[in-house]
């Protein structure tokens, strides 16, 4: 499958003049790739357009030459920044994960939740631990694309490794193509194959 | 506690925080719930210190202690000094904001309602905005920030914000909370630029951060955490190598680094609840043995401390004052107990 992004463009606000112009991009399902670009470029507002959170000015998103389905399980996932701010506060773990379509088993438990923290609520769990719940919550078995925005900023350094190599095994497992934002350039030597600089 | 006599400007002792919880929803019944112990750390002057552990070590924790932000059910035990004093309520009260600087982790820290200029100047006079303003720019925040509200900002603007609001004042010492998640390498540099100025003029900071690289590149002196607790308190150099530094976790982080094999050590951290008897670290260790299980004590390796039973270092001196459980709320004014010739 390809993901595409043509002619994008957005502002917020129609005084402050766009965020981005006419940005393309294209990423296939067997790939890796990093995408590049200072603070305040509008990495993370890419990121919400090409899943689906938010709607282009002009330009579309493609998956495999259709627009994104606006109803229904969206076959491109996002990982969030802040785990803190990606989850209900009034839900327990377990109604969190269950968000997500029908996620594996093997799954929650390859990321190392433990079955008590399903009890929790989010508030009751660190980054870390909040962080596995939400990208379990984005590997349903519909994902055909996952972005992961700075997913593991604030992880520490042997979470990030058990993180990324848990994701990394699993995108290549099921050819689910990965769009990695992180401004670590040790970890994108390890997690991506192309790097796309704005 | 390393290979140096100078002042101490913050000075952590055995510090010991819980939280009474209710057992379960439908019991009465409160337990206490050990989130950090016998935790020891210090900031000398000129000094940047990093504390350096996983998410959900108590790093966090360590930093609403000092400035005495813990929620009404916590309860703390030890004893913490700033520039030889004992720190109590009232002093701590006095001393935050103002002598002692904290830059928050959560970007949600910010007022909602209120435009960050506002928040970071903290009145109006001129000075004041002419300072914001310069700090701004010095991080690439143009004036049309100013007047923006914290969820107009980006996850990086964000953090800017918050960093400036600690410059702005004049601390001794600089808490910084995860300062810079977020950044660009350029911006997280020169943050870090702006600590290392801070520290050389004989200030201290106290800076926490999950990011070992980051540590590695400003700080002085690195004190590892896990499970609530300090495991080894290294200096930078020491970090050239896995044969330099001495923890058995501190070696496997070192490990993980991208650049060293990327080599995840399977595992999590004890959660509070089932915390293991002695090393917090023996069920993922290589090198566990019976001996773990007793309490261990910190001992002087190098010009570290180490809390692992494989050193037979000589041990460490600790304070000739003795130490005593103080409540968060509790109002009395401790006496000074604290000798001018009582540092180490």
């Amino acid at each position: 499958m390809k993901l595409e992004g043509r002619n994008l463009t957005f502002s917020y606000e129609e005084k402050e003049g766009e965020v981005f112009n006419n940005v393309n991009l294209s990423v296939e399902s067997h790939e890796q790739v990093a995408i590049l670009g200072p603070s305040g470029f509008g990495k993370t507002t890419l990121c919400k357009i090409l899943a689906g959170y938010l709607e282009p000015d002009s330009g579309q998103v493609l998956l495999d030459g259709i627009p994104l389905p606006k109803k229904g399980y969206c076959p491109v996932q996002m990982i969030w920044q802040h785990p803190e701010r990606a989850v209900n506060p009034r839900l327990r773990m377990r109604d969190t994960l269950s968000d997500g379509q029908d996620v594996e088993k093997r799954i929650i438990s390859e990321l190392g939740i433990e079955e008590d923290w399903l009890n929790r609520y989010p508030q009751e769990l660190s980054g870390g631990e909040l962080q596995r719940f939400c990208i379990a919550r984005a590997l349903g078995r519909g994902t055909k694309f996952l972005i992961a925005d700075e997913i593991s900023t604030m992880l520490d350094l042997i979470t990030q490794s058990q993180i990324w190599n848990f994701l990394i095994k699993e995108v290549k497992e099921r050819e689910i193509g990965l769009i990695v934002v992180s401004h670590s350039e040790p970890l994108l030597q390890r997690v991506a194959q192309r790097r796309i600089q704005f | 506690m390393s290979c140096t006599s100078k002042r101490h400007i913050l000075e952590i002792d055995e510090l010991s925080v819980s939280f009474l919880q209710y057992e379960s929803g439908k019991s009465s019944r409160q337990i206490e719930l050990p989130v950090i112990s016998k935790l020891s750390v210090s900031v000398h002057e000129g000094e940047i210190v990093a504390v350096v552990g996983s998410s959900g070590s108590g790093k966090s924790l360590l930093a609403h202690a000092i400035l005495g932000l813990l929620p009404y059910n916590a309860k703390v035990a030890g004893d913490m000094y700033f520039d030889g004093e004992l720190l109590d309520e009232k002093k701590i009260a006095a001393l935050r904001g103002n002598k002692i600087a904290f830059v928050p982790q959560s970007t949600t820290y910010l007022d909602p309602l209120m435009t960050v200029g506002a928040q970071v100047r903290g009145g109006k006079e001129e000075d004041k905005k002419k300072k914001q303003r310069g700090l701004f720019k010095r991080y690439g925040l143009k004036e049309e920030v100013d007047g923006k509200y914290p969820f107009e900002c980006s996850g990086g603007m964000t953090r800017r914000v918050l960093l400036t609001t600690a410059l702005m004042g004049d601390p001794e010492l600089i808490i910084a909370d995860e300062p810079t998640p977020g950044m660009d390498l350029a911006l997280a540099k020169k943050s870090m630029e702006d600590f290392r100025t801070f520290a050389d003029e004989g200030k201290g900071v106290l800076l926490i951060t999950h990011d070992i690289e980051l540590a590695l590149e400003v700080a002085d002196r690195i004190a590892v955490f896990y499970a609530g607790t300090t495991i080894e308190e290294a200096l930078v150099s020491d970090f050239g190598s896995e044969e330099t530094l001495r923890h058995p976790y501190t070696k496997a982080l070192w490990r993980a680094l991208p650049q060293n094999g990327f080599q995840p050590l399977p595992g999590i951290q004890p959660y509070v609840k089932d915390m293991p008897q002695g090393c917090p670290f023996g069920p993922r260790c290589s090198l566990y043995s019976e001996k773990c299980q007793k309490e261990i004590p910190i001992q002087r390796v190098g010009c570290g401390t180490v809390r692992c039973v494989q050193y037979a270092g000589e041990p460490l001196a600790v304070h000739s004052h003795h130490h005593h459980v103080r409540e968060i709320n509790d109002r009395e004014i401790l006496p000074k107990r604290r000798a001018a010739g009582g540092q180490l």
